[in-house]
């Protein structure tokens, strides 16, 4: 069998979006496959997996809660996957992120710190130390690739692995709570350190807020400025982009800044939000989903927000399906790569004619 | 230390160091044929349990590692599908197959967590293994050791002194001229994509196999990405992959020896060793050579002929 390609001279609008919307579809197929490989029955599934969250008001927020810290990460990796850099460590900078805003968290636990001014600055504070964590972690391969040359995709995976190890360590360590049993984790934050509920004894949080203002904002800088036009041509055509004199040095470290800094910015959200102390894991995997957030979203805003909606609801059907079908939390994450591949796939199909040669 | 602890710590330096050489190989090869494909990490971590899983249920190490290669190879023509048949990004491409990967492992090895079975035998040459200091490192190892050795021997010769070999070079310095003269680049890659999922599958088995005898969720722990990195590290030339892996090997071990003997550094940081050093690794390599002079020259482009 052959595959030919001939390269489309127009890309359709109507593809554009039809395509993402095909990838899910067939990936749903393909996960029915393995849920009745699994021996389970794949009707079921879909219904626990892509239509029972949708029927409750809990799970409608609980899925508005886990979409937050993957919008944030994917519109963040939006900016390195446009200009063609490869930031595959979004999960280090989430951990360094969340790691260094839960700090001062820690550190004004009861009331310390709040005597003279108040408790108002705190929460502020966290999330600007988030950013500025995740955004620091992330410059460390922005700067190596560079300055080095080293490829940024191995060094930001490596970096991974280290926050993992560094922020295990520090919760079983030096920022245990003292009073905790052993138990390997930290104080609880104060209330004035977490962020404040929408609604009175409900889940959903204020990171939800600060993540739609973020997806708005990068629909803006993408369209507008003429850094969203940099970033763009630099992925599009190096060439152009270096003959129009922009510094590939200096993109190179600014969209890394820009999206390990939005991955903190998701850390510290899902600490001060959902968790509300440090554990010795804080994510569930957020920086690798991310990034089938960026590509099922094409790499759009707006396209993004839609993505993290649809990941969220395999991880909250995931959860449920474990208890109701005792289907393993690995489905989930098999059924992720299928999407991206899937995702992938239909891609080509808007850039190319696809002809099968069968025999040819 | 005495010499034959000295032997024992280097034996375990080589069994360390073998699943790093076996996967990067294969990778060095797809990479030469201008495909980086960044799913090592799953294809191994999906050899690994695939591979447990047919050695406990046949009772046979060598069926086990012959269905580490087979997943390998099924995943990778995935992998092959994707990025040259339909000229996908590679990147997100090799990403997709390291995130299913991990998936599958679990969903597959599920039923056989917890369960242990013997270590693959090591070799055992009357006189010779006996050999005081240095007999059970030459010619007591395991079998993969040497088929490592041997893999290695042969990619340096495939590459280099025969004329299929310097097709797949030239395939992979510029599609574009190998096309024009005829040269098959779409077969060429694939074939050498599946050559390195078959090498990644069988270093995934190792694992399971051979190196920790039962299955455990994750328990490749990054190595699929170590590998990549030592292709890097290797300047893209067989022997040096050797060398770099028995470094890394070197480095995990003596992090290992550190821990037992508790000398005071916290744990975690001992175990993040292998990975900062595969990044100071990165920079030392980019800081002595001209960047990324010895990488071919069409690594990761997606190859669509023109006419």
């Amino acid at each position: 069998m052959r595959i030919d390609l001939e390269p489309r001279r127009v890309r359709s609008r109507v593809l554009e979006i039809a395509a993402p919307v095909g990838a899910l579809l067939v990936s749903i197929l393909l996960g029915g496959v393995v849920i009745a490989l699994l021996g389970k029955s794949p009707v079921e599934a879909f219904q626990v997996y892509f239509v029972d969250p949708l029927l409750e008001s809990w799970s409608l927020q609980e899925l508005a809660v886990k979409a937050c810290p993957l919008v944030l990460i994917a519109v963040g990796l939006s900016f390195c996957f446009r200009a063609n850099l490869w930031n595959i460590g979004a999960e280090g900078q989430f951990i360094i992120g969340g790691l260094a805003g839960a700090c001062l968290g820690i550190a004004t636990h009861d009331g310390a710190m709040q005597e003279t001014f108040g408790g108002w600055w705190i929460l502020p504070a966290m999330l600007l130390l988030g950013v500025i964590g995740g955004a620091a972690y992330g410059l460390i391969p922005a700067i190596l690739r560079a300055w080095l040359g080293a490829s940024e995709i191995l060094t930001s995976l490596m970096l991974v692995y280290v926050a993992e190890l560094g922020l295990d360590y520090l919760v079983r360590g030096p920022l245990r709570d003292p009073h905790g049993f052993n138990f390997p984790q930290s104080v609880t934050f104060d209330d004035v350190a977490r962020l404040p509920f929408l609604m009175e004894g409900e889940r959903l949080h204020a990171g939800v807020l600060i993540a739609l203002a973020v997806v708005a904002i990068a629909a803006f800088v993408f369209a507008r400025s003429l850094f969203g036009f940099e970033i763009r041509l630099v992925g599009e055509a190096p060439r152009a982009a270096r003959f129009a004199g922009f510094s590939e040095k200096r993109l190179t470290l600014v969209a890394f800044a820009i999206s390990g800094g939005l991955a903190g910015l998701a850390g510290i959200c899902e600490v001060a939000g959902q968790i509300g102390q440090l554990q010795p894991a804080i994510s569930g995997g957020y920086g690798f989903t991310a990034i089938i957030v960026a590509f099922l979203g094409r790499l759009r805003p707006l396209g993004i927000l839609i993505a993290g909606l649809v990941l969220a609801l395999t991880y909250i059907g995931g959860e449920t399906a474990q208890v109701a079908m005792k289907l393993p939390q690995d489905m989930t994450r098999a059924y992720q790569g299928i999407l991206l591949m899937c995702v992938l796939g239909a891609d080509a199909v808007t850039r190319y004619r696809i002809h099968l040669r069968i025999g040819g | 230390m005495s010499a034959d602890m000295l032997e024992l710590v280097l034996m375990t330096v080589v069994t360390a160091a073998t699943p790093l050489i076996i996967a990067a190989i294969g990778e060095l090869v797809a990479e030469r044929s201008g495909v980086l494909n960044l799913g090592v990490e799953g294809m191994m971590i999906v050899g690994a349990s695939v591979g447990f899983a047919a050695a406990f249920s046949s009772g046979s190490t060598l069926i086990g590692a012959l269905a580490g290669i087979a997943a390998g190879v099924v995943l990778s023509s995935l992998f092959a599908l994707l990025a040259i048949g339909l000229a996908i990004n590679q990147v997100a491409s090799g990403l997709s197959l390291t995130i299913l990967g991990v998936g599958l492992s679990g969903l597959m090895g599920a039923p056989f967590v917890g369960q242990k079975r013997e270590a693959a035998s090591r070799l055992a040459i009357p006189y010779l293994s006996d050999i005081p200091y240095v007999g059970r490192l030459v010619f007591g190892e395991d079998m993969f050791v040497y088929a490592a050795i041997a893999l290695v021997a042969a990619c340096w010769w495939f590459l280099n002194r025969t004329r299929a070999g310097l097709t797949l070079r030239a395939i992979g310095d510029n599609h574009h001229s190998a096309h024009a003269l005829g040269l098959p680049v779409r077969r060429v890659r694939v074939l050498s994509t599946l050559f390195g999922g078959a090498c990644a599958g069988l270093a995934g088995a190792y694992l399971s196999l051979a190196y920790t005898p039962f299955w455990s969720p994750g328990m490749t722990a990054g190595r699929g990405w170590i590998a990549l990195a030592l292709v890097v590290f290797a300047s893209w030339k067989p022997w040096r992959v050797v060398l770099g892996a028995l470094l890394f090997g070197g480095a995990t071990v003596l992090q290992l020896h550190a821990q037992a003997a508790s000398i005071g550094v916290p744990g975690q940081l001992l175990s993040a060793t292998p990975y900062l050093a595969t990044i100071v690794a990165l920079m030392i390599l980019s800081i002595g050579a001209r960047r990324n002079a010895a990488a071919p020259a069409a690594l990761g482009q997606p190859f669509v002929a023109t006419r």
